[in-house]
């Protein structure tokens, strides 16, 4: 279990699902997050594989969120970027990630998007499935589960919250002048933060 | 004198919104921060920070953006500069056209960083119907 694998597969994750994003994006936004975020990604992969294996967790997300601030191009670019940057800040020194880090990151980059994007729960946006995953992974933590067992309940909340964003409409965003017609269509964004939980937790889960 | 960035999605929108500032301004620092480094359509903070840094002399900078990345994007890349020159960075709570041209005039009269600001933001109220 390294974080370069874990990244891998995040990343791998995001660029498979490259036109699924794109099809979700051309229906409420400009159409090109699953092409930005797989630029983005194909730029990062190389440089994370060329990074040295001493597993400096905050050495990597620091890695991945300058590569996707420099090469994404749409608004994915600034907000995950900024996410990698402040998960980064959550877990300076780290070579192993314990469940209250995994928070404490997890709040980290959910702060950075809102200090980035201006948005809350409830716009449509990414935020709709990073909150209740962090909310659930919290509520793992409670009941005394282990990281990797609270990161599962997070992507179910994750996936719950994608479910969420088809029932409301956009007022962050490029969706936002769609307005109500923006309804019954699920966001990219939060489609694709649940694509990265997922696969960052079917790698864990397989790696115990 | 205040520098004038012009942060936009399209390389064609911010090239074009600085030909027309240019007009009544020869010569004025105005760059330029259109599409993403491959000539597609996007914002790149990186070289939104290049663009500051080279229109900056001293003075402060005033940028204008367009839509959403645009925006998010000039406070990352402000986040990304020499913190002493971030504090004279400020984008313009403006349309882009308009504020550009009324931003760049004023600037380029040797106005300091806070006039050149105002004028952008009173671009806003320029009205087009009676």
């Amino acid at each position: 279990m390294t974080v370069k694998d874990a990244i891998k597969e995040v990343g791998q994750a995001v660029i498979k699902d490259k036109v699924f994003l794109t099809d979700l994006d051309q229906a409420i936004g400009d159409g090109d997050h699953g092409i930005n975020m797989a630029r983005g990604f194909e730029s990062v992969l190389p440089k994370i594989a060329a990074l040295a294996d001493d597993n400096d967790v905050a050495a990597a997300l620091k890695a991945v969120g300058m590569g996707l601030i420099s090469s994404v191009g749409g608004a994915a670019g600034p907000l995950y970027g900024t996410a990698f940057l402040r998960a980064a800040g959550a877990c300076k020194g780290k070579t192993a990630i314990d469940a209250a880090t995994a928070k404490a990151m997890l709040d980290a980059a959910i702060k950075g998007i809102q200090d980035r994007g201006k948005a809350q729960q409830g716009e449509k946006t990414m935020l709709d499935a990073l909150i209740p995953a962090s909310d659930a992974f919290a509520d793992g933590i409670k009941a005394g589960k282990n990281a990797v067992e609270c990161l599962g309940d997070a992507v179910q909340a994750a996936e719950k919250g994608v479910e969420y964003t088809k029932k409301i409409s956009a007022t962050k965003g490029r969706a936002s002048y769609l307005g109500e017609r923006s309804i019954g269509h699920q966001d990219p964004g939060a489609t694709s933060s649940t694509i990265m939980l997922t696969a960052l937790y079917k790698y864990l889960k397989q790696e115990r | 004198m205040v520098g004038i960035v012009i942060v936009s999605h399209s390389s064609k929108i911010a090239e074009g919104v600085k030909e027309v500032a240019l007009q009544m301004a020869k010569n004025h620092p105005v760059y330029t921060a259109g599409g993403t480094a491959d000539g597609g359509i996007g914002t790149d903070p990186v070289r939104i920070q290049e663009a500051i840094e080279a229109a900056n002399t001293g003075d402060g900078v005033v940028v204008l953006a367009d839509l959403g990345s645009a925006v998010m994007s000039v406070g990352l890349a402000k986040e990304m500069i020499d913190p002493a020159l971030a504090k004279s960075v400020k984008l313009a709570n403006a349309p882009l056209v308009e504020g550009a041209i009324a931003a760049t005039v004023e600037a380029s009269m040797g106005s300091p960083l806070a006039k050149v600001l105002q004028t952008a933001h009173d671009a806003r109220n320029m009205d087009k119907v009676e």
